[in-house]
């Protein structure tokens, strides 16, 4: 079955419902068994001002969005200019909507459909101008009127009543009558089946959900643009569980819960963005030297500073890698993939209970805050196995120089398990020491247990020919658009490897000489300025070819034209 | 992990120094911290309570010092956070006896924050700070409760010119449930004051003042200052409010008794499994 997509972005003013329009466009093509993603766009206002809900839809799971949409909707086109960078038309797309379509648009857009949405509306009472627009997009793109009617009444009935599902239904079908003018356009063809083992989720309730498979149970929270939607999940999900979740006073708090939380035997998570991870890189190290493990999951925004909150960039891998003063031995991980945040975040709690460590994981805004139909993701299996120290008698030393530097912990109501757990350097008993063998043997151990532990082969995604010459490296949501791009000009007969680095920190270089085997060229691409996954590549992996680095910093999403022309500039193909 | 320790909770047969570990304090001769060791394990026995299930946290400073010497389980974290760390633990482990210590510095300027949203947050704790209106650990600076006129802090030499930090006055208005104050001059007098804080629901402040003779020779004197109040204790906050505002620091005593129920996060588990969630993400 070959891949067919379509994409459209909606547009509206402030109050437009735009994102309602569209998030129901998606919900009804999850229903008539179509897979796809929603990004969303708005400017910088609280709540209303202009938004636009960019949307693709296929018959296969997918990644990323395509390079340009097939159709731009405008419910209204106020300040619909704004978004003429994300919007990219070319000469087979198609505008639809009221008169005045922003020049940006006209010129660049194939052809052009006068239909005022905000018209038709007026005429049925109580309709809305953005149920008429999702009625000619669902007409466009071929979903079926009767998955429509059940996101309505899904979405409606509850809260709106009867009367509101039945003036937004006749607004659908005026909407759908309109658009019969309008010439097909190819839609992908649904498989209705499908639309049974599939989910709806943006990437961070995977990773809140990921969080409780792999035992989180209780939560840290303060809130933060783009990592909020993980907490909120998380309140309303993890008490159900028996976990508990507290709104912290800032992040300094939230961290340091999470370390308290764990000391008693609880796996604790927080998560957070840019600024966050800065307030916490003190605490981190806390947890490091008192071998508490938490796990920090930070979706990454642009920065520095309050940079640009609402906007996706790959730019904390440094201040998760090297942030914590000292020599402090710990755990990166990045989900490449909406449902990998189900997989990475599990596993990362995984690591850190295993290793008594914390564990970052490096999301994204790109993955976060957008909302996806994939299959269902199964659970990966990994559950706590923090290492308990059991029946301790008055011998028992809490950091104990073990072969593997793991050492069991004693949990608070053990009999004769107290200890004192301390950020200050110690012995292997825990009492604080300044003395070189004590810091050194804590040192050796800390590091040893990260060291020497088989991480499996988790650590990346490679794909591609196995006899490639070019590899393509990345990392996180970057993975998306560079999967959609190498795969096209594979299939135009380009030889490609793709490796994907889900494990940023501890370093793999092994593992990853064997998946450079005969590879001559590398191309490492992500989405920052100074290349930060480049610089780490060169500093901790012996890689035994020509080394590129694209680094694109955000805040518009790599796109997979812009991989395909640096594979071809660089291969001269 | 089995968290169900619901072992017996009391030990009648120990003794104050059964609390203290065999590691020697690095407090300077003389140090009022001394005396609030000394008390918490009189606590600790008249409550008869087990030393594996009380958790002591602190932050940093000399007093935060004490969970060392102390054979309960402890967690000696990093500056300020000492508060925030016990938030965590107690919520976790609400069968835990969950005591914070530390200094004036780490609760009131670097911790501060914590200090105001512990209070009013009300988690089921003590908080015991050592009060020396100075940094002692980092040898003589002035803290959040020097004197405006202290000459000597190494920091504002001729003195801070800002209004002391008052304890009980923020922790009452922010919501602390217990508010006290004791001297580490007098170890015997604030072991009842101690125990009772420890018993009473919700956040509980109890405000020692230990004098550091080192940096702050004048601090000798707090000994023959100190003297019971007079006020018998209350549930009233707005009489406990008057009292305190005209208070001159050295009264001792439980100055203020809230009935507020303690912080309380319901958690009844309503599904068998992770799995139980996904059906939400069903399209």
């Amino acid at each position: 079955m070959t891949e067919q997509s379509i994409s459209i972005t909606m547009t509206g003013s402030g109050g437009s419902g735009v994102m309602t329009a569209g998030n129901m466009l998606l919900d009804a093509a999850g229903r008539s068994g179509l897979f796809g993603i929603m990004t969303r766009s708005a400017g910088p206002q609280i709540r209303g001002g202009e938004a636009a809900a960019m949307l693709r839809l296929s018959n296969k799971p997918i990644l990323s969005h395509k390079d340009q949409f097939d159709i731009l909707l405008g419910i209204d086109w106020k300040n619909a200019d704004l978004f003429a960078s994300e919007i990219v038309l070319d000469n087979n797309s198609i505008t639809i909507g009221e008169t005045g379509i922003p020049q940006a648009f006209t010129e660049s857009a194939g052809r052009h459909y006068e239909l005022s949405v905000a018209e038709i509306a007026k005429q049925i009472p109580d309709g809305r101008a953005n149920m008429v627009a999702l009625g000619v997009a669902a007409k466009l793109i071929s979903i079926p009127l009767s998955a429509i009617k059940e996101v309505l009444t899904k979405s409606l009935l509850k809260q709106k009543g009867e009367g509101a599902v039945r003036s937004s239904l006749e607004a659908v079908e005026a909407g759908m009558a309109a658009a019969s003018a309008i010439p097909s356009i190819p839609a992908p063809t649904a498989d209705p089946e499908a639309a049974a083992n599939n989910w709806s989720i943006t990437g961070n309730e995977a990773c809140g959900m990921g969080a409780i498979r792999g035992g989180i149970r209780f939560v840290a929270a303060y809130p933060i643009t783009p990592a909020t939607e993980v907490l909120e999940w998380l309140a309303t999900n993890l008490p159900k569980l028996g976990g508990k979740l507290v709104q912290a006073e800032d992040e300094l708090a939230s961290i340091n819960q999470a370390i308290g939380a764990s000391f008693g035997g609880v796996p604790s998570l927080t998560a957070t963005s840019g600024p966050g991870i800065a307030l916490m890189t003190e605490s981190l190290g806390l947890s490091v030297a008192s071998e508490t493990p938490i796990v920090v999951i930070d979706v990454m925004r642009g920065g520095p500073s309050t940079g640009i909150p609402a906007k996706s960039e790959q730019s904390d891998l440094n201040i998760a890698v090297f942030g914590l003063h000292g020599d402090a031995p710990h755990v990166v991980t990045a989900p490449l993939t909406i449902a990998d945040c189900l997989m990475t975040t599990q596993w990362s709690v995984y690591l850190a209970e295993k290793l008594q460590t914390p564990t970052i994981v490096l999301s994204d805004q790109a993955l976060g805050q957008t909302r996806a139909v994939i299959p269902g993701v199964p659970d990966a299996g990994y559950e706590p196995e923090r290492a308990i120290a059991v029946n301790p008698d008055k011998t028992y030393q809490r950091y104990a120089d073990t072969e593997n530097g793991v050492s069991p912990m004693s949990l608070p109501g053990t009999e004769s398990g107290q200890y004192t757990a301390d950020g200050l350097e110690h012995t292997q008993s825990g009492r604080p020491s300044s003395k070189a063998e004590d810091h050194h043997r804590q040192m050796n151990k800390r590091l040893r247990k990260i060291k020497g532990f088989d991480f499996g082969d988790n650590w990346a995604e490679a794909s591609g020919d196995d006899d490639a010459e070019i590899a393509v490296l990345t990392w996180g949501s970057s993975f998306g658009a560079i999967s959609q791009a190498v795969e096209e000009l594979r299939q135009s007969g380009q030889k490609l490897r793709l490796i994907g680095v889900r494990l940023i920190s501890p370093a793999q270089p092994e593992r990853m000489k064997k998946l450079l085997n005969n590879v001559k060229k590398v191309l490492v691409i992500e989405q920052n300025h100074s290349g930060q996954f480049y610089h780490y590549l060169k500093a901790y992996y012996d890689l035994d070819a020509e080394i590129k680095s694209i680094a694109i910093p955000g805040p518009l999403p790599i796109l997979p034209s812009q991989v395909r022309q640096y594979l071809r500039d660089w291969s001269q193909i | 992990m089995n968290l169900s320790m619901k072992t017996e909770n009391t030990c009648p047969s120990l003794v104050a120094k059964d609390y203290r570990s065999d590691t020697k304090p690095v407090w300077c001769p003389g140090c009022g911290d001394f005396g609030v060791l000394l008390s918490l394990t009189k606590s600790l026995a008249e409550l008869q309570l087990n030393p594996k299930n009380v958790a002591v946290i602190s932050g940093i400073g000399c007093s935060s010092r004490i969970p060392a010497y102390l054979n309960t389980f402890g967690f000696h974290g990093v500056h300020g956070r000492a508060l925030t760390i016990g938030t965590g633990l107690k919520v976790a482990r609400p069968d835990l006896t969950v005591i914070v210590a530390g200094g004036d510095g780490d609760g009131f300027s670097i911790g501060g924050n914590h200090f105001l949203h512990a209070c009013r947050r009300n988690v089921d704790m003590t908080y015991i700070v050592m009060d020396n209106e100075l940094y002692g650990m980092t040898k003589g600076q002035a803290s959040p409760t020097s004197a405006p006129d202290w000459e000597y802090g190494k920091l504002t030499p001729g003195g801070t010119h800002m209004k002391p930090f008052h304890p009980l006055v923020v922790g009452l208005a922010s919501g602390a449930n217990f508010i006290a104050r004791v001297s580490g001059t007098n170890p015997n007098g604030a072991v009842p004051i101690i125990s009772e804080a420890i018993r009473h629901p919700g956040f509980s402040l109890v405000h020692v003042l230990s004098p550091c003779i080192t940096f702050n020779r004048e601090q000798l004197e707090w000994k023959k200052m100190v003297r019971d109040a007079v006020v018998p204790t209350t549930n009233d906050a707005g009489k406990a409010a008057r009292y305190l505002m005209s208070d001159d620091g050295f009264n001792l005593g439980i100055l203020f008794k809230g009935d507020r129920l303690p912080y309380d996060l319901k958690s009844e588990k309503t599904v068998d499994g992770p799995a139980d969630l996904e059906a939400q993400f069903s399209v």
